[in-house]
């Protein structure tokens, strides 16, 4: 039978076929591209913005998280509750004066970004970390940082680790598609510590061989860590250690090429820090409905069009304020002393109380 | 005859010639596929231009990859490239395809040749294994594997530890390991001698087999022959040049073992997950095969004076082969293929270093997709290949 030789030789020439094509196609594209450009603009102008396709379905997609508790978590009765989740909600407040047309689209660390650039999602909440590659070669925009973190390490406590230095030779669990698994590998090989990564896909994962003592440490963002450790069988038995191993500004991000979409929910996020900036909240925004002060008359919709900029009516920011809140409340609701994890505030406070948080003027 | 007949008649106008419209049927199911191919082609080109603003490209492949690989069979540090953190997942991907490939077939042999046992009970363990392994998804059974058998090993603090010493923890299997010393070259050289000499033993005895009519066991020969030579030859090399291989023998250094070979958790997880699941295919494979030759083929044998271990051996063995081969090649492109599930239990194989880590550093999803897929098809057209040649060379046997 000379079917095996012959299948073989056929699979590899059409192998070299499907690379010729595409090394063809790769290097002819720019110009059949701009020919068809000149020849029929129309397509060009026929694709729908992300605000006309959200608008249309009646509802946001948000790519999110189902994992981490104060951050994205699904609970036992299918609810979406968390940190990004509000900011989310924020944005389906701003499009629709209703913070509940929303659908949170859940997603593995290494899944979030072709969610969002296959356009399953319309914008990307879900502690994910702007760095210059995802910015760039990923084809996304970053907006504002809604949360300023860094990497940690959590071990046993009766483990005696303190340092990095003592984790010579240990075992260290990580999620793939993260930026920690990077920054583990650059701070250990800047030290010359030698260590053993393993690398699981989901949280989960990493947390359940952690416990079992496959791993001496497992790491990820700061925020991660305190969030997964009430997740854990004995919360009590782990400690984070003192040292951040980077930054890790977390923020949402949107598809490259729809400019109008950037700006709308750059500027939800920025309503919410301007909010905690005049002191406007989710119970008071209506005594300031007439207040005289140029710059809350402008953000509540008052005065100037400005939300029909990004292409919403005048209302916006009022509904964001209103039906979810300003930054404060959004932090304290998820993170806050209130709840279990109760994260300072820490850099995440507003510029004027010695934080990172600024939001540029509406005018 | 028909043919003449066809053309006798006066011909029917094309639309209705029937061998004009086979051929029409067959361009245009062609035209379509390569048009909807086409379409899709250009499609995603159009999508990663327009939208995203990002072509196609294989330049990631050179740059920095910047994170690490818990186990490599060769050197690898997060200074090396994307394209070396690749190759460092392909060769852990063969690793685990070629022992999983090995003892698979052992195994699954054992139970196949179990089932057919005239003892009831033998008979029954190899029917409750093939039923309850071949019933599980593979990903359950890894999951189960790694997670409730291997991850409930003691920790390393309370390793098990065998003589040698070997180290049994939660973190795998540390193990002490032959490493070259000074002897090897000559050594090795012995070693290649050796498998020279048994060549021409094994050469030898074949003809003699052909002349006599009496097939000696030639393979038997051939290994005895060899091992026969690496004995004398260690001994010779140990007393003139210098012991050819030193142990390296594991010890416990802070949290883990260093030195000696360690098979990680994560790795046996995975291998012996493979193995079971595979096995249990393979035996009835192995089932199948002997029981399609028939009884009389064994009847007439042993009327021929032939022992039931040469009946096994020339009679039955080699028709069964000719049975086994194709659907056991089957079998092996399914284990190299369900070796990409290793990610679930965190064992960096060629999927879980190129399709989940570098996928997502480089967010080059096609590119990486293109080349997995490249390499897995290599791989099943390799196994292929060889499985083919196999089944010709048995094919002959038949007369
Ligand atoms: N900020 C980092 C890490 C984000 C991340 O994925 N964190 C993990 C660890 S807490 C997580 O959320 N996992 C949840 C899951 O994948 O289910 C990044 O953007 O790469």
């Amino acid at each position: 039978m000379m079917r095996g030789p012959r299948l073989y030789i056929a699979g590899l020439v059409a192998a070299m076929v499907i690379g010729m094509i595409i090394a063809a196609c790769a290097g002819a594209a720019p110009t059949p591209v701009g020919s068809e450009e000149v020849a029929a603009p129309a397509p060009q102008q026929e694709t729908k913005s992300t605000l006309d396709i959200v608008r249309e379905r009646d509802k946001l997609i948000c790519v999110g998280n189902a994992n981490l508790p104060g951050f994205g978590f699904l609970d036992e009765q299918g609810n979406f509750s968390g940190f990004d989740v509000d900011f989310c909600r924020a944005v389906a407040a701003a499009i629709f004066g209703d913070p509940d047309k929303v659908e949170i689209r859940p997603t593995t660390a290494k899944e979030r970004f072709t969610v969002l650039q296959s356009g399953e999602g319309d914008v990307l909440f879900r502690n994910t970390t702007w760095t210059m590659s995802r910015d760039t070669d990923l084809g996304l925009n970053f907006g504002p940082t809604t949360f300023y973190d860094g990497q940690g390490i959590m071990v046993r406590k009766d483990s005696g680790i303190q340092t990095l230095e003592d984790l010579n030779g240990a075992s260290i669990c990580v999620q793939t598609g993260t930026t920690t698994e990077l920054n583990l590998a650059d701070q250990m090989a800047a030290r010359g510590i030698p260590y053993e990564p393993v690398v699981f896909e989901t949280a989960d994962e990493v947390t359940t061989a952690y416990e079992e003592g496959r791993c001496d440490a497992w790491t990820t963002d700061k925020s991660g860590l305190v969030s997964r450790q009430t997740v854990l069988k004995n919360p009590a038995d782990h400690v984070i250690l003192d040292v951040t191993l980077s930054k890790e500004p977390l923020g949402p991000a949107v598809r490259h090429g729809d400019d109008q979409w950037f700006d709308l929910v750059n500027w939800v996020v920025y309503a919410t820090f301007l909010a905690e900036e005049h002191g406007i909240t989710s119970e008071n925004v209506d005594t300031f409905m007439d207040s005289k002060d140029p710059n809350i008359r402008k953000l509540l919709g008052l005065e100037g069009e400005f939300c029909a900029k990004v292409g919403l009516e005048n209302d916006c920011f009022y509904n964001v304020i209103k039906m979810v809140g300003n930054y404060e409340e959004i932090y304290n609701r998820n993170l806050g002393p209130d709840t279990i994890f109760n994260l300072p505030r820490g850099l995440n406070s507003l510029y004027t109380d010695g934080g990172l948080l600024y939001a540029p003027p509406i005018r | 005859m028909h043919e003449s007949f066809v053309a006798a008649q006066a011909r029917p106008p094309f639309w209705r010639d029937e061998r004009v419209l086979r051929v029409l049927s067959q361009v245009l199911v062609l035209a379509v596929v390569f048009g909807l191919l086409y379409f899709f082609y250009s499609n995603m080109m159009r999508q990663l231009r327009e939208t995203l603003g990002i072509p196609i490209s294989f330049e990631f492949l050179r740059q920095t990859a910047g994170f690490d690989i818990g186990e490599s069979l060769i050197e690898y540090s997060r200074a090396d490239t994307y394209g070396r953190a690749f190759l460092v997942g392909l060769l852990n991907t063969l690793q685990v395809a070629v022992l999983g490939i090995v003892f698979a077939t052992l195994l699954g042999i054992i139970i196949g040749v179990m089932r057919l046992s005239t003892n009831f009970l033998v008979g029954l363990v190899a029917a409750i294994y093939v039923e309850a392994f071949r019933n599980i998804p593979l990903l359950v059974l890894l999951i189960f594997w790694a997670q409730a058998v291997f991850l409930k090993l003691p920790r390393m603090k309370e390793a098990i530890i065998w003589p040698g010493p070997t180290y049994i923890s939660n973190r795998g299997i540390a193990t002490p390991w032959p490493v070259p010393a000074e002897g090897w070259p000559a050594y090795r050289l012995a070693l290649v001698a050796g498998l020279i000499l048994a060549l021409v033993v094994a050469y030898l005895l074949r003809e003699q087999g052909k002349r006599t009519g009496r097939m000696p066991l030639v393979t038997l020969w051939f290994l005895v022959t060899w091992i026969g030579a690496g004995v004398v030859g260690w001994f010779a090399v140990d007393l003139t040049v210098g012991t050819p291989l030193t142990l390296d023998r594991p010890v416990l250094e802070g949290f883990n073992t260093q030195g000696g070979r360690v098979f990680s958790q994560q790795f046996m997880a995975l291998l012996s997950g493979l193995v079971i699941y595979t096995a249990a295919f393979i035996a009835e494979v192995v089932r199948a095969g002997i029981q399609s030759v028939s009884k009389g083929q064994r009847e007439a044998a042993y009327s021929l004076g032939l022992t039931p271990f040469q009946t096994l051996r020339l009679v039955v063995f080699p028709q069964a082969l000719r049975v086994i081969v194709p659907p056991l090649t089957s079998q092996y492109l399914n284990l190299t293929k369900n070796s990409s599930l290793a990610i679930a239990i965190g064992y960096p194989d060629l999927f879980a270093v190129a399709g989940n880590t570098i996928l997502n550093q480089t967010g080059r999803a096609i590119e990486v997709f293109i080349l997995v897929m490249a390499i897995y098809l290599f791989f099943s057209l390799t196994t292929s290949l060889f499985m083919n040649i196999y089944n010709r060379r048995i094919r002959l046997v038949e007369r």
